[in-house]
């Protein structure tokens, strides 16, 4: 166990490698001056000169990789180019807010679907089965956007539920009173595909052997269902919840923009527009580790699930 | 040779040759109604796209053919807004013409002015799905706005499938340290997370259609190139390719011609589940602005400009949208479905 922890750790290390090489030149080849950003139109050439100096963006740039990367390694992440705020401050002051949002949309996601798709798998091949797939294709069809303005527009706008937008100080207000309505626009949305994917996942359990034995010596299909099946069920779900893991923040970054939530998917928009360096590194990073790790915690859950899995 | 026999009545060839897997596919495809239909709606949206493309149809989206947010016609002509919020005076009006110091030039003003033809097009006071803000035509522009979304959407597929057929072949096929180097951009791809890609690309390729298909491309090819390449491992070693290998097939021969006509009813379903995907992420890059330029008009433009009608009570241009959206995304979905099953008959 412990040679296996080892070695998928060391494994990541070429990995975040590559990432730091993909977005350093992506930026510096491909993106705009941050020189030029910072110093806004009226800055003239010596200004920007000086800008760059500061920044260190005259030196080589095998010098700023180096630099960079030695960055990384004493995880001192610099500062901000554009506002001067430390890359570090600048996460720990944006990530609540958006686990504030993130983690009740992770919890509800996770945990709604599974009886809703356990149901209708119960009921498949029958009317309420074929009306729920044709009801979430329709759904899945339609854009996050959609969903977005018409719940803004009829919950908070027309039935003053939730405040349209906003964000306090206080974690109690803010679970309270501004976090429900992208927590339900998210969770709404998520309830379609989800349910779609798990019932196939149940179907796929229920098509086994396993199951015609269940049934052959007279447990009855309740038993079956929920002992056995959904147990079986839990790797791929498992699978699917660790990939939905780290891209929850893409879903978060649109929420964060329409909900004016002071989180992290809002500051890297920020950020890329301003070509600021330190920052789309930083996150680049953090998410590349937080994906990886996550894959690792999955893969231990699978042995925990079903001990016949074997870790190499 | 068995085209010269042409046995009168069993149609030919496919008396002797067994069925080809595309036939066999498009037989199946037949038999599936719900498949058939969709694939009518989306024949049909494509049409569409294509008339929108020619100039044939919604050419003219840009023109102002109605009243500002005129409603649809089923609802009548709207209220006229009260523009008279400040009350005109009541008093006689005063004589200015003697201390006016613009006054001598009013004549010439105003024969000058005669000389500029103005056009005073008729407005509509309804339009059949009802106008933007400006008047334009809602069902003009969710057509002109389809044909740019669909556009993408299936350009972007079609990148991103290539790339993923092209590097998972060579990832597959030869394993080693190709296929190790490969796996490692692999990986990097899908640990970075998609938003930061999908903005670092933006950032490197600005606006515009081929922009946006090349974004969507680049940062969308990871999946297929997973699954092309096991297809890859699984048949580099099969009797078919080794016997080609043993009468002298080339590599790329082996590759391209051998394997690839075999697995690629899965970079097709692949390709389908993509279009749906990226037109998906079309509309919300066009929404933030970092999607089509701002002349041009996509799904996700039109929607960013029916926030903004939806809080003044404009509807229509958000119902038309999505509207139009739904109908085609779940049309392909139904498609993709049905041709997965047609193409796999295993997997059903």
């Amino acid at each position: 166990m412990a040679a296996y922890l080892i070695r998928r750790l060391w494994q990541m290390v070429p990995t975040l490698l590559g990432v730091v090489l993909l977005v350093f030149f992506l930026f510096k080849w491909f993106g705009g001056d941050p020189a030029e950003v910072l110093g806004g139109l009226n800055a003239s050439a010596d200004q920007i000169q000086a800008i760059r100096e500061q920044l260190g963006l005259n030196k080589p740039v095998a010098e700023q990789l180096l630099i960079f990367l030695k960055q990384i390694v004493t995880f001192d992440w610099g500062k901000s180019w554009a506002t001067n705020e430390s890359v570090a401050h600048l996460f720990a002051t944006r990530l609540p807010a958006t686990l504030t949002v993130m983690v009740p949309i992770l919890l509800l996601e996770v945990l709604l679907p599974v009886p809703f798709a356990l149901l209708v798998a119960y009921l498949r091949g029958r009317a309420v089965d074929r009306a729920v797939m044709m009801g979430t294709t329709i759904a899945v069809s339609i854009s996050l956007l959609v969903y977005v303005i018409v719940f803004q527009y009829v919950f908070a706008f027309q039935l003053g539920w939730f405040p349209v937008q906003g964000w306090s100080d206080s974690l109690w207000t803010n679970l309270t009173t501004y976090a429900p309505l992208p927590v339900f626009v998210a969770v709404a949305v998520a309830l379609s595909p989800y349910t779609r994917l798990y019932r196939t996942f149940f179907l796929d359990e229920i098509g086994h052997e396993y199951v015609r034995t269940a049934r052959a010596k007279g447990l009855t299909e309740r038993t079956i269902l929920l002992k056995h099946v959904l147990r079986n069920a839990m790797i791929p779900i498992l699978t699917n919840i660790s990939v939905a893991l780290p891209s929850l923040f893409v879903g978060s970054f649109l929420l964060e923009v329409f909900f004016s939530i002071p989180g992290l998917g809002r500051e890297i928009l920020l950020a890329v527009n301003r070509s600021d360096y330190p920052v789309i590194q930083a996150f680049a990073i953090y998410i590349a580790a937080i994906t990886m790790v996550v894959n690792l915690v999955t893969d231990l859950l699978y042995k925990l699930v079903d001990p016949r899995v074997v870790l190499k | 040779m068995s085209s010269v026999m042409t046995a009168p009545g069993t149609g030919g060839a496919t008396a002797r040759k067994s069925e080809s897997v595309w036939a066999a596919s498009w037989r199946r495809l037949r038999a599936d109604k719900v498949g058939m239909v969709a694939l009518t709606v989306v024949a049909l949206s494509l049409l569409l796209v294509l008339a929108a493309g020619l100039g044939l149809v919604a050419s003219g989206w840009q023109k102002e053919t109605g009243v500002p947010n005129a409603p649809p016609t089923f609802m009548g002509p709207g209220t006229a807004e009260s523009a008279g919020a400040v009350e005109s005076a009541k008093g006689p009006n005063v004589d200015l013409s003697d201390i006016d110091p613009l006054a001598p030039k009013y004549a010439e003003w105003t024969e000058r002015a005669k000389q500029y033809k103005t056009d005073e097009t008729p407005r509509a006071q309804t339009l059949p799905f009802g106008a933007d803000r400006l008047g334009r035509d809602v069902l003009a522009k969710a057509i002109k706005g389809a044909e740019i979304s669909i556009m993408v959407g299936v350009l972007a597929a079609v990148v991103a499938t290539l790339i993923g057929t092209v590097l998972g072949a060579l990832s597959g096929f030869y394993g080693g340290k190709v296929g190790d180097f490969l796996e490692w951009v692999y990986n990097v791809f899908t640990a970075m997370p998609n938003i930061l890609l999908i903005f670092a690309f933006a950032v490197v390729f600005g606006r515009g259609v081929l922009p946006v298909v090349m974004i969507l491309g680049l940062a969308g090819w990871t999946g297929i190139y997973r699954l092309v390449r096991a297809e890859f491992i699984k048949h580099s070693v099969r009797e078919y390719v080794r016997s080609a290998e043993a009468i002298g097939a080339s590599k790329a021969s082996r590759m391209f011609k051998h394997i690839l006509p075999n697995v690629s009813h899965v970079a097709l379903v692949q390709l389908s589940l993509h279009v749906v995907s990226f037109i998906k992420s079309e509309v919300i890059l066009s929404y933030l602005g970092l999607g089509v330029s701002v002349d041009q008009v996509s799904w996700g433009t039109m929607l960013s400009e029916a926030q903004n009608e939806l809080i003044l009570g404009y509807w229509w241009q958000l119902a038309v949208v999505t509207v139009f959206m739904a109908v085609f995304v779940t049309a392909f979905s139904l498609f993709t479905d049905a041709l997965r099953d047609a193409l796999d008959p295993k997997l059903r």
